[in-house]
């Protein structure tokens, strides 16, 4: 598992609250969402691709997310993970609770540039 | 359920690996687009996803419940481990298997006959109606019970206010014709109370009822299942067909189920009994009563309502006219029910509660054994341990492994106690006392199997806590290397070790002077003279000769002197003789009171009871009971009703001081009786079993003028014949026996037939199956322990090899090392011993009841275990601490 170096790690919760918010927008299948969340981050957040499938199980597990059996965009077989009212609810829970950490991160930035 | 949610997350797990397939699939779709080569865009697919089976495996593991499944993968290496020393897995696991097989096995039959309830409708609310009359003075039997007569269950049953329903029993025999051979059955007489009682319904058929004990109507019977699938091939329709019983046409109202007995008696037949109420007395105290109570009334309650009951029993009969019907009132008769279940247990009880401690005990002395090897074990690891502990393995990660690793142990040898306890429980019902009550219910059922499982995973726990308490401390107290090095092994270390051996001699001692003292009891038995001579070249039957057959009495004691007279000519037989009881048979017993000549009863006094007994010329020759003074009973006298009789020795002592004083000396039963005249005096008879005192007992003719009865004499109709011959047992033998009764009378059975040393076994037993289940238990502590010992000072001696080497090298001599070895061994079972006598000396006296003859603290017993212990402690010692001597100091020191 050899990271690129020039990519940051992710901090803890930050991948489930992408998965979160990408599906938010539309239900995906996977390789959907992997291609979404890089393409919105302009591939600044090191994701290692296969790392989405044990944090989506854990939503499933958690209630967060449904799926259901559905095709690809090149007509195969797959799963859609789509939001529940829950996974809506956490989200939001989650987003607030993340500016508030940034709001106080920026500030503390702010503060020893100054 | 756990199955449904297995399902559930197998379609989980596909799940995954669909979209996963997908998501990389797509991805090589893209960079083939894109121009990349197949093989190519495929790497690179797979590059960017990550490791696929790790990822996999860690999206599965969203839905695992995770201590479980980390459980199973410690499982796997806990069998993988023990797969590769399989001899100390197979050594634990055997020692397990024996410990718990031999556990469930007692705990099966504990079960069966202690604990589970009776196989009647609601148990619980049956009751024994036993009294207890010390005052009647005597006989000792009647301090333990007495039994009911026909008139006190009369009153009983009529004015009871404490029972539902209330029935009397009697075992007895009878003869069944026509139907194969002439045969002697079993028989229950019951009155209608009975069966009600019970509650237990015909399998075919029905239950004999009130009407069946008026002798006018139909007589009718019912069939034991295993007598109407032995002689009717369990046909049904056998229902309303008549049988031949004593030589009487009776109907068959039913059949009674499977495993259905009179309280703890197993019978061919239910005859009803019918009394007759203006001919009954007070006397005749011959029937076992059974009730079920009211709901609500306690078995005190039901108590107070039967002396209330004596009283008015004792106001509405009479022993006959000018006899007081309240004299009864001096032997004190007192109701003492106690619930059913403990009169069919009775006192076997005692032996099973004894067997199932000695047992624990050995399992507890295996636990020790297995716990020592798992502490060598642990030491071999302690490295290993160390080093996972250091890796951030927390404390009661490792301690969870150490406890799943014991406790699989301890499954795995119960499963296989299992298969031993099977084994061990055939053993036990053939080696059993066959009067074991409710032998026939003892199996392996479920809460057999739950108490083994329980049993495995305490032991498991038990024996795992110990390495655990060691080897799972705070990290820091492990050292990660260097252990090696030290010169000895650390004291602390040696001190768990020894403190087992020190526990493990001790529970050893406390089994082995347990089963010595049962040899010692055993012995103390077969030193008693028992009364009779060479049991083994004793045959005995029993011949009944019914009213229905043979009316006249005279005719019947002809027949018998005739078969008598038969069974004499069968080559090989040196003697034959007859008498209505021959000890330890259990057959009724029949006693009163004899009057003395010349000697008056004032006031409230009267003469004391002796057990009755009645008994053919020869009779005394051929059993080998001495005659002590006079002579035996003639013929002559028996024909011509002469006023004669024999006492026991006991009781020709109690009454004239002398066997010779008695010679000549006058007795009676009832004052309008000739005296009779006393011929001989022969030695006691242990009639109740050799652990009971013989009872005074005085033997009459078989024959004798009837007082009180309807005709004008008075015969007993059932005797047991006594042949002596060095061919007894032998099938051909008792073939002869029965063609030489048939060449007497062809319509008369032969019952019982056995030797006299069947019976003599019999009556002792529950001493051999408690001497034979201690003797077991005591060997197998001994081995245990012994190889305790022997482990513990293998090991030191191979812990110490370097220590030993130094010694050398610094001028030790070989014998002192190997002393110093024996002796350490020798101060551990001697702490052992002395804690081991100081249990015994208190634990033996709860076994009291079980001996005979000998003290609870019996000090040849105290004295010789702890030897004999201590001398195989040093031998076990002795054996490793010689390979003290092959140590070579050189290589030793050397090999550092």
């Amino acid at each position: 598992m050899a990271k690129n170096p020039e990519h940051r790690d992710l901090f803890p919760g930050a991948l489930e609250i992408m998965i979160l918010q990408s599906l938010r927008l539309k239900p995906m299948h996977g390789y959907a969402l992997v291609k979404h969340i890089k393409q919105v981050s302009d591939d600044l957040l090191q994701v290692e691709e296969g790392s989405i499938y044990p944090a989506l199980q854990r939503m499933l597990r958690e209630g967060l997310l449904e799926s259901q059996t559905g095709t690809s965009s090149k007509g195969r077989p797959t799963r859609i993970y789509r939001l529940t009212p829950a996974g809506i609810r956490h989200l939001e829970s989650e987003v607030v609770s993340f500016e508030r950490m940034f709001a106080g991160f920026s500030r503390v930035l702010a503060a020893a540039r100054a | 359920m756990a199955l449904f949610s297995r399902f559930f997350r197998n379609r989980r797990y596909d799940d995954i690996s669909v979209s996963i397939r997908e998501h990389i699939d797509e991805r090589i779709d893209e960079l083939m687009d894109e121009g990349m080569p197949r093989e190519e865009a495929a790497r690179a697919a797979r590059r960017e996803f990550g490791n696929v089976t790790l990822l996999e495996e860690r999206s599965r593991e969203a839905w695992q419940w995770q201590r479980l499944e980390s459980m199973l993968v410690d499982l796997k290496h806990i069998g993988r481990r023990l797969r590769r020393s399989p001899g100390f897995a197979i050594t634990v696991v055997l020692t397990l298997a024996i410990g718990i097989g031999a556990n469930t096995a007692v705990f099966s039959v504990l079960n069966s006959v202690l604990i589970r309830p009776l196989p009647y409708h609601e148990p619980q609310q049956l009751v024994a109606l036993r009294l207890v009359a010390p005052g009647a003075p005597g006989l000792t039997d009647f301090r333990d019970e007495l039994r009911l007569s026909a008139s006190m269950y009369l009153t009983v049953a009529a004015h009871n206010h404490a029972f539902q329903s209330v029935g009397v029993w009697l075992p007895g025999t009878a003869s069944i014709t026509g139907i194969a051979q002439p045969e002697q059955v079993n028989t229950a007489l019951i009155t209608d109370g009975v069966l009600p009682t019970l509650g237990v319904p015909a399998a075919a058929g029905q239950w004999l009822t009130a009407a069946d004990q008026d002798r006018r109507g139909t007589r009718r019977v019912m069939l034991g299942y295993g007598y109407w699938q032995r002689r009717f091939g369990g046909d049904p329709s056998v229902v309303g067909r008549n049988i031949n019983v004593d030589s009487q046409q009776w109907e068959i109202a039913g059949v009674m189920p499977r495993g259905f007995r009179v309280v703890n008696y197993d019978f061919d037949l239910l005859v009803p009994l019918a009394f007759d109420p203006v001919k009954e007395s007070l006397a005749g105290f011959a029937y076992h009563g059974i009730a079920r109570l009211r709901p609500g009334i306690t078995i005190s309650q039901a108590d107070d309502d039967m002396a209330r009951l004596l009283n008015v029993w004792m106001d509405s009969w009479t022993n006959g006219p000018g006899s007081d019907p309240h004299f009864y009132l001096n032997w004190k008769i007192t109701p003492a029910f106690r619930p059913l279940k403990d009169q069919v247990v009775g006192s076997i009880g005692n032996v099973l509660w004894v067997v199932m401690a000695t047992i624990g005990v050995v399992m507890l002395i295996a636990c020790t054994n297995v716990a020592n090897l798992l502490l060598v074990r642990a030491d071999a690891r302690q490295q290993e341990l160390a080093v996972r502990s250091a890796l951030g393995a927390g404390r009661w990660r490792i301690a969870r492994e150490l406890l799943l690793e014991s406790v699989t142990l301890g499954l795995l040898g119960g499963a296989a106690g299992v298969g031993v306890a099977y084994a061990g429980l055939r053993l036990l019902v053939a080696i059993g006392p066959e009067n074991l009550p409710r032998l026939s219910e003892i199996s392996l059922d479920a809460s057999s199997i739950a108490f083994t499982v329980i049993l495995s995973v305490l032991s498991g726990l038990l024996f795992g806590s110990i390495p655990v308490l060691r080897y799972a401390p705070s990290k820091q107290a492990v050292p990660l290397i260097g252990s090696m090095r030290t010169a000895s092994v650390s004291r602390e270390r040696q001190r768990g070790r020894n403190l087992l051996v020190v526990a493990q001699v001790a529970m050893a001692l406390v089994l082995l002077i347990s089963a010595v003292l049962m040899i010692r009891t055993f012995n103390a038995m077969l030193n008693v003279d028992p009364g009779f001579s060479a049991p083994t070249s004793l045959q005995v039957m029993r011949i009944s000769i019914p009213e229905t057959m043979v009316r006249d009495p005279q005719m019947v004691t002809r027949i018998q002197n005739n078969i008598q007279d038969k069974l004499a000519t069968i080559p090989g037989v040196s003697s034959a003789g007859f008498a209505v009881s021959v000890p330890m048979s259990g057959a009724e017993p029949n006693w009163d009171g004899i009057s003395v000549e010349g000697k008056t009863y004032q006031g409230d006094e009267e003469p004391p009871l002796r057990l009755f007994n009645y008994v053919s010329p020869g009779y005394f020759h051929t059993a080998g009971t001495r005659m002590v003074a006079g002579r035996d009973f003639t013929w002559t006298e028996i024909y011509g009703l002469r006023p004669v009789g024999i006492l026991s020795e006991s009781l020709a002592r109690e009454l004239w001081g002398s066997p010779l004083a008695a010679i000549g000396k006058r007795f009676r039963e009832f004052s309008n009786m000739p005296w009779h005249e006393v011929v001989g005096v022969v030695q006691d008879v242990r009639e109740n079993g050799i652990d009971q005192i013989s009872p005074a007992t005085v033997y009459w003719p078989s024959i004798m003028r009837d007082l009180y009865g309807p005709g004008p004499l008075d015969v007993r109709r059932t005797a047991y014949f006594a042949l002596r011959s060095n061919r007894a047992g032998t099938q051909a033998f008792i073939n002869e026996m029965q063609q030489a009764v048939w060449l007497v009378n062809s319509n008369l059975p032969v019952a019982d037939v056995s030797t006299m040393q069947d019976i003599y076994s019999q009556s002792m037993a529950r001493t051999s199956f408690t001497l034979v289940m201690l003797a077991i238990a005591g060997t197998m502590a001994l081995a245990l322990g012994i190889l305790g010992i022997y482990g513990v000072i293998s090991y030191a001696v191979s812990q110490r090899t370097r220590e030993i080497g130094i010694r050398m090298a610094l001028g030790a001599k070989k014998r002192e090392l190997v002393w110093m070895f024996v002796r350490s061994a020798l101060v551990l079972t001697g702490i052992g011993t002395a804690v081991g006598i100081g249990a015994a000396a208190a634990l033996m006296r709860l076994m009291r009841t079980l001996l005979f003859g000998i003290s609870p603290l019996d000090p040849v017993t105290f004295a010789v275990v702890p030897i004999v212990l201590i001398a195989a402690a040093a031998l076990a010692s002795y054996l490793p601490a010689r390979r003290t001597a092959a140590v070579n100091p050189v290589e030793t020191l050397r090999a550092e």
